[in-house]
């Protein structure tokens, strides 16, 4: 009952099990070191031809009791590789101790009709959709374990149970193991889908249990894409036209060709790379190089130029993406009104791994290597670049050196493929990190301008919200941006549960040519940094509180209310901070889930801001992993926290000017806050994301606390670019 | 030819002088425990010890290693007993997982070097990236790694 594995037919001899792992150290002797067998010490998270016998695709039982389950969805860093699993093994009740995780075949399930339903990662929607199906896995395999012993004792299946990776039947005192079962089971075709467990009757869901890859990822042995080593393996290195959309008109390959360990220079319309026999000497060869780029029409493109042509927009009435009341006319007859305007730049994502891919290209199939969140599309675009049928095409998940969107996007595949046809071997592509983050692809930029109005007694009247920003899906699914309004733009904008009676959000669609991509919870990320501030100038102007002025606003939303409030108590809002110190709150309902989050910060007279804490709390309805949650949380505060500080992509001459860390700062140990998330769950039948909602409420908190520490409110983003200096 | 020793091991290795020591561990030793995250000594992902001592091997000539002690994260323990990788499972610190090894090495070092570090400590030496933001937790482990070495000591 094994699976059609793709590794071991790609790789004659090679199977996981079979190889006997290189013995390098042991001797103490003298090695000779190149190209070693390392593909031996291989043991990759891709889908392998594991012992046992499978029950449905989802999961294997081997003889002695490792259940193997798949995962379909990526890790990089959520914890859905330990995630998804529970939701299994809740159901089918199999020892924990004794599960195994491996990423699912996308190969497998494009060939038998979607088998694994989705393998796309993002929207902080692993759980949220895959939990239904994945926990009927589990039962409806626990249940034909249950009816294989019954028949095989011949007692009813309702007088047994499962427990432990067992079968038992008190009354006449048998007992198996599921991996005695396993065989039998695999041939047991039930009458009816068991039903599922619901919250409150969980045992696993709920409870924190450590992650299945982390032993791997402590001692060096987890495989990255860019870890892979297949015999006879060479490495690229490539150079992309800096200016998107830019070509490559000549290059002379000379130089290269006549280093040492070079095998090939490989022209593409708009880039040069490298093929040699480490990765070194083909960077090294690349730098040899001179391309000739013609950079087109963008080659004077700037930031700045394409600021002025946003903020220039706002001026006009938008289209209209939600409407009620009569806001403008409300505006008119305010007590006061107050107007700002506020800007977000380009962010790049900055995973740790550097984009890469290992492609094999032989006569009837093709294998791919690589960490990505959708090996669906990866599979289909290494379809597409080889001209090979799906079929043939094999993708091997690996290890994700971080997403946050990043790895959603396969041109980095495409690039691998298209440079492994010209190449007699299997070809690992990597970019370097200036490479990475210049050929990437941006959380858009957005300039604002917000004006409200209020009335007397300080309530807010009327509330005009103006964007102009890029749209991800214009590019993507153009029909989902229909009357020019991209609701992915607007998060938090429209559909906020805000009660401002009289409301205009209004959207102007902008275009550049700087390719943007879902980074890390998306448009929330820079609506938030726009309203949730405003919200607090709103709130001064008034003179009130900016936790009760929100809740003021809220008073349809109670679940959100309890969120917020939690966050305030939490944080001891209320205790008064000397001049310099401050404590900023903000909230977002996002990924169907609600955080609200108190930073407090100290600003020193020079302008320097330490954040000292960031209070998060959170209503994601229910749980898998608990303690997977407060680590995404805390993940998302030091992802959020590296944008409010440094983050920006600065365009200059068309292209990203800077492409290395020491440009692209981002948070370390020492300026990490100390870090608390509360859960504050609604239960029922909510379940919200977790890997994205911390991630946009940080930066205005931050940015709201510098306001109560020193009065001085920021607008513009990042803080390294404002002075914030004070006497 | 390069004569490196590495984990315990003497390998010749017929290489450029000046390639960066963690491409000739990655490339020509396949010990890929140790990461490529920069390329410029910012991020730490290729930390491993030279002598004891922490380098980021990304900006070492391989040559200059040589006749010298080369640990990686391979070499560390031989099945995730140093007390750092007890605390880092303890602590359940990897996310992705991708900087892990170079702190970890960073964290061993330190600890080589104080065996009960303060946060102000912790805080001048673990310079590595970690995008995911492991932070806390990873010093929590290191304060734990520290106690678990001295009851072994
Ligand atoms: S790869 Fe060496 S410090 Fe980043
Ligand atoms: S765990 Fe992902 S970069 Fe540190």
């Amino acid at each position: 009952m094994n699976t059609p594995s793709s590794l071991s037919s790609a790789l004659p001899g090679f199977t996981r099990r079979s190889f006997v792992k290189a013995t390098l150290s042991a001797t103490g002797g003298l090695a000779l070191g190149f190209h070693l067998p390392a593909i031996a010490a291989m043991d990759g998270p891709w889908a392998t031809d594991v012992e046992g016998a499978e029950i449905n695709a989802w999961l294997v039982i081997a003889p002695d009791d490792t259940v193997t389950i798949r995962v379909a969805q990526s890790d990089m860093g959520q914890g859905v590789f330990t995630a998804m699993p529970m939701l299994v093994a809740e159901e089918l009740e199999c020892d924990w101790q004794h599960v195994r995780a491996e990423y699912a075949s996308a190969n497998r399930s494009l060939r038998e009709d979607r088998i694994y339903q989705r393998m796309g990662t993002g929207g902080s929607n692993a759980v949220r959709i895959s939990r239904p199906y994945l926990q009927q896995a589990g039962a409806s395999a626990r249940e034909r374990l249950i009816a294989a012993a019954a028949s095989e004792w011949g007692v009813p299946a309702s007088e047994c149970r499962a427990s432990k990776s067992r079968v038992i039947h008190e009354a006449s005192g048998h007992s198996k193991r599921y991996g005695e079962l396993a065989a039998a089971a695999a041939g047991i075709t039930l009458d009816a889908e068991p039903e599922i467990r619901k919250p409150g009757e969980y045992q696993l869901l709920g409870t924190s249990l450590p992650r299945l890859d982390v032993p791997a990822k402590v001692d060096g042995s987890a495989v990255y894409g860019i870890d892979v080593r297949v015999p006879g393996m060479v490495y690229a290195a490539v150079a992309v036209c800096p200016v998107w959309e830019g070509r490559l008109q000549s290059v002379d390959a000379a130089p290269a060709r006549s280093m040492r360990g070079v095998k090939d220079v490989v022209t593409m319309d708009d880039a040069v790379a490298v093929v040699a026999d480490s990765y070194w000497r083909a960077k090294k060869a690349l730098e040899a190089l001179s391309p000739q780029w013609d950079f087109g029409e963008h080659a004077g493109a700037s930031s700045e130029a394409f600021k002025a042509r946003f903020l220039a927009a706002l001026d006009e009435k938008g289209t209209i993406a939600e409407e009620a009341g009569d806001a403008y006319g409300q505006l008119e007859n305010a007590a006061t009104v107050i107007e700002a305007d506020y800007s977000a730049p380009y962010l790049a994502h900055l995973a740790l791994e550097p984009v890469n891919c290992t492609v094999h290209i032989q006569r009837d199939r093709v294998d791919v290597w690589t960490g990505s969140q959708n090996p669906e599309s990866v599979l289909t675009v290494a379809a597409e670049e080889s001209g090979r049928p799906t079929e043939q095409v094999h993708v091997h998940s690996c290890h994700l050196g971080g997403g946050f969107g990043r790895r959603s996007r396969p041109d980095f595949v495409a690039r691998a493929v298209t440079i492994a046809r010209r190449v007699e071997a299997p070809v690992q592509v990597i970019y370097s990190r200036e490479e990475d983050t210049r050929t990437g692809h941006f959380r858009p930029m957005a300039e604002f301008r917000l004006r409200a109005g209020l009335d007397a007694e300080g309530k807010p009247a009327a509330l005009v919200n103006r964007s102009s920003t890029h749209s991800i899906l214009a590019g993507l699914r153009p029909e989902a941006v229909a009357n020019g309004i991209d609701q992915s733009s607007l998060s938090w904008l429209t559909n906020s549960p805000y009660a401002f009676a009289h409301r205009s959000i209004e959207h102007h669609l902008q275009r550049t040519h700087v390719p943007v991509w879902f980074w890390r919870a998306v448009g929330a990320t820079q609506n938030a940094f726009a309203l949730e501030s405003f919200l607090d100038e709103m709130a001064h102007a008034a003179g009130q509180c900016p936790w009760r002025f929100r809740r003021a606003l809220l008073a349809e939303r109670p679940d959100i209310i309890r969120v917020l409030d939690a966050a305030a108590e939490q944080a001891g809002w209320n205790t008064a901070l000397p001049r310099g110190q401050g404590r900023g709150i903000a909230l977002v309902e996002s990924f169907g889930s609600i955080c609200a989050q108190v930073a407090e910060v100290d600003v020193s007279q020079s302008g320097e801001v330490t954040v000292k804490r960031v209070v998060s709390t959170l209503d994601c309805g229910n749980t898998v992993n608990p303690q997977t949650i407060d680590e995404q949380v805390q993940s998302s505060v030091v992802y959020g926290l590296s944008a409010a500080f440094w983050g920006k992509v600065e365009i200059q001459d068309g292209r990203a000017r800077h492409g290395n860390f020491d440009r692209h700062r981002v948070l370390k140990m020492a300026e990490t806050p100390k870090m608390e998330t509360h859960l504050v769950l609604s239960g029922g039948d909510k379940w919200g994301g977790v890997g994205e909602p911390a991630v946009p409420p940080v930066v205005p908190a931050v940015c709201n606390a510098i306001f109560a520490a020193i009065g001085k409110r920021v607008r513009t983003l990042p803080l390294s670019d404002q002075d914030l200096s004070w006497s | 030819m390069i004569t490196l020793t590495v984990n315990g091991t003497r390998y010749e290795i017929e290489v450029e002088a000046d390639t960066p020591l963690l491409w000739v561990l990655r490339d020509h030793l396949a010990l890929t425990g140790t990461k490529f995250g920069c390329g410029m000594a910012q991020c730490g992902a290729c930390t491993i010890h030279l002598d004891g001592e922490p380098i980021r091997s990304c900006v070492i000539p391989a040559a200059a290693a040589a006749g010298r002690r080369i640990t990686t994260i391979e070499g560390l323990s031989d099945d995730r007993s140093h007390p750092v990788q007890k605390a880092w499972i303890e602590h359940d610190v990897p996310q992705c997982g991708y900087c892990q090894s170079g702190q970890i090495m960073t964290a061993a070092a330190l600890l080589e070097q104080k065996s009960d570090p303060s946060d102000a400590d912790i805080d001048a030496v673990m310079t590595n990236i970690c995008r995911c933001g492991t932070y806390q937790p990873m010093r929590a482990a290191i304060h734990r790694a520290a106690e678990l070495a001295r009851e072994v000591s």
